[in-house]
C-alpha cells in the first residue's frame, strides 16, 4: 500500500492505496466522484477523460500512485461556479442546448475534451473539434450534435471574452 | 479489467532505476503508461514491480549533436510534436507524430515508451527504422547502443537488455534540402494503423537526389525499410516509383488478423509508400523545406 495525496478540483484527497489502483478507480471509489465514467478501462473509449496539466488524459491509463503530489480536474470541477455546485458551465450548457448527449455515458469525457481544446484553441474549426474528440467514443453515435455543441460553446466563450473588452456594444449599452 | 498486484518505485536517477531493474527480473519500466497500463489491466503483463521513470529529469531532454537530435526516453509525444528541434531537424518524425494515438494519449505517451514497446503499427518505431535512429539503453553502468534497423526482432520484441533502461533515441538530422512523406490507413482517426509508410528524400544543392529512405509499418512483425536503391539512378517518374516500390514490397512478409488480410495490408502499404515518396519529391521540388 502506498500513501498518495492528489489535489482534485482544488481539494486535497489523501489515501492509502494499492499501486495497481487506476486514477479512474481512485476517483470513483476512493474520492467518491462518480462523474468520471468507467467505459472500456483500457484506453479506447475516452469516457474516463480528466484534465491533467491542461491536457485531456485518460484516467484509466494512469495509476493513482503516478499522480501522487499532483493536481487534476474532473467533470465535477468545471461547472459554472464552484460555490454553487450544480450550475452548468458554458460548455455543459451548450451540450444541453445543441442536444449533444443522448444516453450521457460519454458526455463527461466529451465535455472535458472540449474544455481542453477550447482552452488552447478558442476559435476552433470543425476539423479541430473532430480531432479533439477523435479519441472519445459515443455509442449513441450522436457525433454531429456533439460537434455542434462544442462549436456553440466556442462561440459563446468567444462572445463572453469580447464582452470583457471595454468597447464591446453590450458594455456600451450598460452605460 | 484490474491489474495484478505489484510494487511501485519512483527513482530519481537512471542509475537508481537500473539498480531496481537489476534487482527484480520481473520488474518493468513505466513511462507514459499508454500501452503498458492497458496490458496490465488485461493481465497480459504481470510484473512484480513497476519502475516509474517519469521523475528522472535527464530523460526529458532534447540534445542536439553534430549529426543527431537525441530525444530523452521520457519526452512526451505531444511535447516532441511541437519541439522546434524536431520540427527543424526531424521533419519526418514531426509528420508521423500527428498520427500517433489521440491527443489524450499523446499527452501522456512517450517517444521512448513507444520504441521500447515495439508495437508493429507504431509510427515512432517506423520513423526510427526508416531513418536508422540510434537507440541507447543504460544497463547497469554501461551504455548499450542499437541501430534501429537491428533493434526490432518481432511483435513487441526487441534486443533490449532485460535489466536495461532506454535512455534516449538519436534521430539523424535531415539534410538541408530534403522532403518527407508519411501516410497511414486506420479504422478511425489515429487508431492502430492497418498499414503505414514513411519516406525521406534528400537532394544536393543542384537538385540531384542523393538519398532515399522508405519504410513501411503495420504490415509485418515490425516496421521495415524498403530496398529502393534503384530509384536513385532512375528518372523518378510515377511509373518507375510504382515499379520499384512494388518490387521492394514483394519480399516483405505481411501478417493477417481479423482487421485486415495480408494481401490487403501489402496492397495498401505499397500505395501509401508510393504516395509518401511522391510527397517527399514534391516537397523538394517546391522547396517547402530548405
Amino acid at each position: 500500500m502506498n500513501d498518495v495525496s492528489i489535489k482534485i478540483n482544488g481539494e486535497l484527497v489523501t489515501a492509502m492505496v494499492e499501486p495497481r489502483l487506476t486514477m479512474l478507480d481512485f476517483l470513483r471509489d476512493v474520492a467518491g466522484l462518480k462523474g468520471t465514467h468507467a467505459g472500456c478501462e483500457h484506453g479506447v473509449c475516452g469516457a474516463c477523460t480528466i484534465l491533467y496539466d491542461g491536457n485531456a488524459v485518460r484516467s484509466c491509463l494512469m495509476l493513482a500512485v503516478q499522480v501522487d503530489g499532483q493536481e487534476i480536474t474532473t467533470i465535477e470541477g468545471i461547472g459554472g461556479n464552484f460555490e454553487r455546485s450544480g450550475e452548468l458551465g458554458i460548455i455543459q450548457d451548450a451540450f444541453c442546448e445543441a442536444h449533444g448527449l443522448q444516453c450521457g455515458y460519454c458526455t463527461p469525457g466529451m465535455v472535458l475534451a472540449a474544455e481542453a481544446l477550447l482552452a488552447k484553441t478558442p476559435s476552433p474549426s470543425e476539423d479541430n473539434v473532430r480531432d479533439a474528440i477523435s479519441g472519445n467514443i459515443c455509442r449513441c453515435t450522436g457525433y454531429v450534435q456533439i460537434v455542434d455543441a462544442i462549436m456553440l460553446a466556442a462561440q459563446r466563450l468567444g462572445n463572453r471574452n469580447d464582452m470583457l473588452l471595454p468597447n464591446h456594444p453590450s458594455t456600451q449599452q450598460d452605460k | 479489467m484490474k491489474a495484478v498486484k505489484f510494487d511501485y518505485k519512483r527513482p530519481a536517477t537512471i542509475d537508481e532505476a537500473c539498480c531496481l531493474l537489476a534487482g527484480d527480473h520481473n520488474a518493468r519500466i513505466l513511462a507514459g503508461g499508454q500501452s503498458l497500463i492497458p496490458m496490465l489491466s488485461m493481465r497480459l503483463s504481470r510484473p512484480s514491480l513497476l519502475v516509474d521513470i517519469a521523475h528522472i529529469a535527464e530523460l526529458t531532454q532534447f540534445i542536439e549533436t553534430d549529426h543527431h537530435i537525441e530525444i530523452g526516453a521520457m519526452v512526451r509525444q505531444a511535447v516532441a510534436q511541437v519541439n522546434p528541434l524536431v520540427k527543424t531537424h526531424i521533419p519526418l518524425l514531426a509528420k508521423a507524430l500527428e498520427y500517433v494515438g489521440h491527443l489524450p494519449t499523446r499527452a501522456r505517451g512517450t517517444i521512448g515508451g513507444s520504441i521500447a514497446h515495439a508495437d508493429p503499427s507504431a509510427e515512432i518505431a517506423l520513423v526510427a527504422i526508416t531513418l536508422n535512429a540510434e537507440i541507447t539503453y543504460q544497463d547497469g553502468e554501461d551504455d548499450v547502443v542499437f541501430d534501429a534497423s537491428d533493434f526490432f526482432i518481432g511483435p513487441m520484441l526487441t534486443l533490449a537488455p532485460p535489466s536495461g533502461c532506454l535512455v534516449r533515441t538519436g534521430f539523424p538530422k535531415a539534410p538541408a534540402i530534403c522532403g518527407t512523406g508519411f501516410h497511414e490507413v486506420a479504422p478511425r482517426r489515429s487508431d492502430y494503423a492497418l498499414a503505414s509508410a514513411a519516406a525521406q528524400i534528400s537532394a544536393s544543392v543542384d537538385g540531384r537526389i542523393e538519398k532515399i529512405d522508405v519504410g513501411v509499418g503495420s504490415v509485418g512483425d515490425f516496421p521495415e525499410r524498403l530496398k529502393v536503391d534503384a530509384l536513385l539512378t532512375s528518372d523518378l517518374g510515377d511509373d518507375t516509383i510504382s515499379q520499384v516500390l512494388h518490387a521492394a514490397m514483394a519480399d516483405i512478409e505481411t501478417v493477417e488478423d481479423l482487421h485486415a488480410s495480408a494481401a490487403y495490408r501489402k496492397r495498401v502499404a505499397t500505395e501509401l509508400a508510393i504516395r509518401a515518396v511522391r510527397d517527399a519529391l514534391n516537397e523538394i521540388k517546391k522547396g517547402t523545406r530548405q
